[in-house]
């Protein structure tokens, strides 16, 4: 047991801590596979992110970039080169050392031509990965771009080992904490705690992540004690059957995911300003987090986190005025309102966030038909051939705000001045100049209502008492369990 | 008989042909790109075009059948879209719950039906089949997932005897698996039984009338006697029958109960494949589906000929 155990036993009093355990963490979905450089599914992330894998920088709790396996880092080449200082002694769980050799194969990798790396932009802006010795490498890019150290933190750019990255996806080797020992497809993956690693120890020995699909099966789980902690439970509504239970801590946090009205600004009447803006009046976002999440989300007023420091709160821009909303569909031509239809994906957010939207516009005049999709519809129909008036749905991509930018994605938002404020972020070497940007590219979309912005989806983390540092937010989609422990009597 | 054996496995092999037809056909009507669906909201195009060309999507239609047909006539049925492995071993690891689940159902309804169905029949109007019968009315109006969740909310949450959720693995142990398939097996189980004892009930009240059975109370058995002896074997048609659509259909039809416990059965896998348009997986399950449907049949006919001599003629 290493010293930091040590001093937590010593501060929480010995009695009072357990022995270690292996932690069941319940998640819904099940990842297609286990390599978070592939395919875009979160619920990748959400078994491998911190525990399996690691990356040059890593993201905690509260969405800061922190060292990982690069120990430190300076920014020379006005922004446009980064010297990362390696930790030395890092073994990956096939027993290879790591080295810069690693840092370069895994970000070639990910940026070339064969690459199915979902976000394989974050690597085009590398021109030149230089090893200047076994421990130090430079990463130059084609200019300075503040957001690419944030970026090489997600669990798209995690070092990979070129012996195993081929096998990652059902045999994941990293450098991380845990160790991947088994997948039971449709069950459970099961890690063990490494015991090379080469940060500090961690308190679990081992954790299960078990795939539990329905909400209520999630629930009679944990009451049945087969889960110590889900993280991210699937049903807001019976949350207050833990709240009153003792036995269990229920945290209520946030996610990246801002949940909008996606609207199709290429077709009328959505082209029009005056319909979007009477659309933002006709909303109540109270009546929405009650209704459809049961109170627990906060509501937002562009496309930007609540708990991130840049964040402005414009959710008072347009406050829920009927009258206003009727007025501004008169001034737009449409004084008896129009027909359109929502396009639903399957979460239960979407389907009855949607259902309240309808009777809300419904008491504007504008009448709504609702159609529900599965998700392969959904993307093929809405975010591929744009087919659709009005959707609704979460976008949890971590600081996405630039999707705004791009004139062909699903919104149809194509804005010369909002194109440039993306432009000079991107660019933006000084941190106070960044923020007033972004807090600049937060009002122009609301000013210019592009879409409908409701709340920003809660993460209801529900787990036994005494089990401590699990995370409350989720800035990036990562279960991190190195800070997890048990205090109290069970286990 | 081998004249018998040879057209039924020629039909089998023509239903099946038949079947992987209309199955690519349909799956490729259904829309939805498993490539779109992989990359998400925010995938770039270049990574999506690199994929398409990994799983071998950037051929036409008749490339693919051929290739999925010739592949499977080979044993090979592909690899996995999502999850990037054999289709036949997501196959095997899944049939190795949803096989002896169905089992284990299908022997606790039997076990049940038959015996309940002969009582109610050889006491008919009595208080017993009364009450059976109303029980077996019952147990076809519950809905078996509603059945389960109580099971799971008494025997799991409130007497904390079975885990709510989940299959350990049979390398866990026989008995183990075995326990975290009884509440699954009996919520499967129960409306089945209640089908199976009204089938059994009605078939054995019908051959208690024939002939046959007069002679063998003339000659001096008692009417419980008659029935076991000389009933029972031509009142069990209806009842395989019944018994072999009730395999093939719980093989794959215990998605519902499959996602109350969590088991990583079949029909989960096929459900899941569907959302995650995983098309080859699902073609290859229906595929097994069907054949299985068409192989449980071909038993039953065989198992009809064992119990009536006068069907082993081949008419």
């Amino acid at each position: 047991m290493k010293i930091i155990n040590l001093i937590i036993i010593l501060f929480l009093g010995w009695p009072s801590i357990g022995w270690p355990m292996t932690l069941n963490v319940g998640l819904q979905l099940e990842p297609p596979n286990l390599d978070p450089t592939s395919g875009a599914a979160a619920a990748i992330d959400d078994v491998v992110y911190g525990n399996i894998f690691e990356g040059l920088v890593r993201i905690n709790e509260f969405g800061d970039i922190q060292p990982s396996l690069s120990l430190s880092w300076d920014l020379v080449n006005n922004g446009k080169s980064y010297i990362f200082y390696l930790a030395n002694d890092v073994l990956f769980h096939n027993g290879d050392r790591f080295t810069a050799a690693d840092v370069k194969f895994s970000f070639d990798r990910a940026k070339s031509n064969g690459s199915t790396n979902a976000k394989k932009y974050i690597f085009k802006p590398i021109v030149d990965i230089n090893i200047i010795d076994p421990h130090t490498i430079m990463i130059t890019l084609d200019q300075a771009r503040p957001d690419f150290l944030f970026n090489i933190g997600l669990g798209d750019a995690v070092i990979v080992n070129e012996d195993s990255a081929d096998r990652n996806s059902f045999n994941p080797v990293g450098t991380g904490p845990f160790k991947f020992v088994k997948w039971v497809r449709g069950d459970r993956v099961e890690l063990v705690r490494y015991r090379k690693y080469w940060g500090p120890s961690v308190f679990l020995e081992g954790a299960n992540f078990k795939f539990i699909t329905d909400p209520l099966s999630a629930y009679t789980a944990m009451k049945a004690g087969d889960i110590d902690a889900f993280p991210n439970y699937p049903a807001p509504e019976n949350l207050f059957l833990f709240k009153n239970d003792p036995d269990y801590e229920v945290v209520v946090g946030l996610t990246a995911g801002e949940t909008i009205l996606a609207t199709n600004n290429r077709n009328p009447p959505f082209d029009n300003l005056l319909v979007r803006k009477a659309i933002a009046h006709a909303i109540d976002r109270s009546e929405l987090i009650d209704g459809a999440m049961f109170g627990n989300a906060v509501p937002i007023g562009s496309h930007f986190a609540p708990n991130h420091p840049d964040y402005i709160d414009l959710t008072g821009l347009f406050p829920h005025n009927l009258d206003e909303a009727r007025k501004l569909l008169l001034l737009a031509g449409y004084p008896n309102g129009f027909n359109v239809s929502l396009k639903l994906p399957p979460p239960i957010y979407a389907r009855r966030t949607g259902e309240l939207i309808a009777s809300q516009l419904g008491r504007v005049g504008i009448k709504v038909k609702i159609e529900n999709m599965e998700w392969a519809q959904w993307i093929d129909q809405v975010l591929i051939n744009k087919n659709y008036d009005l959707s609704i749905v979460s976008h949890v991509e971590p600081m996405d705000i630039n999707i705004y930018a791009n004139p062909n994605y699903y919104f149809g938002y194509d804005n010369d001045d909002f194109k440039k404020i993306i432009f000079d972020i991107e660019s933006s070497t000084d941190a106070i100049n960044s923020s007033q940007l972004y807090k600049l590219a937060q009002k122009k979309i609301a000013d210019d209502a592009v879409n409908g912005y409701l709340y920003q989806l809660g993460k209801y983390g529900v787990w036994k008492a005494g089990l401590k540092g699990m995370w409350a937010n989720y800035p990036i989609r990562s279960n991190d369990l190195r800070g997890v422990y048990f205090v109290g009597g069970e286990q | 008989m081998s004249s018998f054996l040879l057209k039924k496995i020629i039909s089998l092999i023509i239903t099946l042909f038949v079947a992987t037809g209309v199955i690519f056909i349909l799956i490729e009507v259904v829309p939805g790109d498993p490539v779109a669906f992989m990359m998400g909201l925010s995938g770039s195009t270049e990574a999506a075009d690199a994929l398409r060309i990994e799983l071998g999507l950037n051929v036409g239609p008749w490339a693919r059948y051929v290739d999925w047909v010739w592949g499977m006539v080979n044993g090979n049925f592909g690899i996995s879209y999502t999850y990037r492995v054999p289709v036949i071993e997501l196959i095997r690891e899944r049939a190795l719950v949803s096989v002896p689940l169905t089992v284990y159902a299908l022997f606790l309804s039997t076990a049940i039906a038959i015996p309940a169905g002969l009582i109610s029949a050889s006491r008919r109007g009595s208080l017993v089949d009364t009450s059976f019968m109303g029980v077996a009315q019952l147990g076809v109006a519950i809905p078996n997932f509603w059945f389960a969740i109580l099971l799971v909310l008494f025997f799991s949450t409130t007497l904390k005897l079975f885990s709510a959720s989940g299959f350990p693995g049979w390398d866990a142990g026989f008995l183990i698996c075995l326990k975290a398939l009884t509440l699954p097996a009996i919520s499967l189980a129960l409306p089945q039984a209640a089908i199976l004892s009204r089938v059994m009930r009605s078939s054995a009240l019908e051959v208690m009338n024939e002939d046959y059975i007069r002679t063998a109370r003339a000659k001096g058995l008692n009417k419980n006697q008659a029935l076991l002896r000389h009933g029972l074997r031509n009142a069990m048609i209806p009842v395989l029958t019944i018994l072999g659509l009730q395999f093939s259909f719980l093989l794959a039809g215990g998605i519902i109960i499959e996602s109350v416990f969590s088991l990583p059965g079949l029909g989960r896998l096929v459900f899941q494949s569907i959302v995650q348009r995983d098309l080859i997986v699902v073609k290859s399950i229906v595929t097994l589906l069907v054949f299985s449907v068409v192989f449980i049949t071909f038993i039953v006919d065989l198992l009809y000929a064992a119990v009536d001599p006068r069907l082993r003629e081949g008419n």
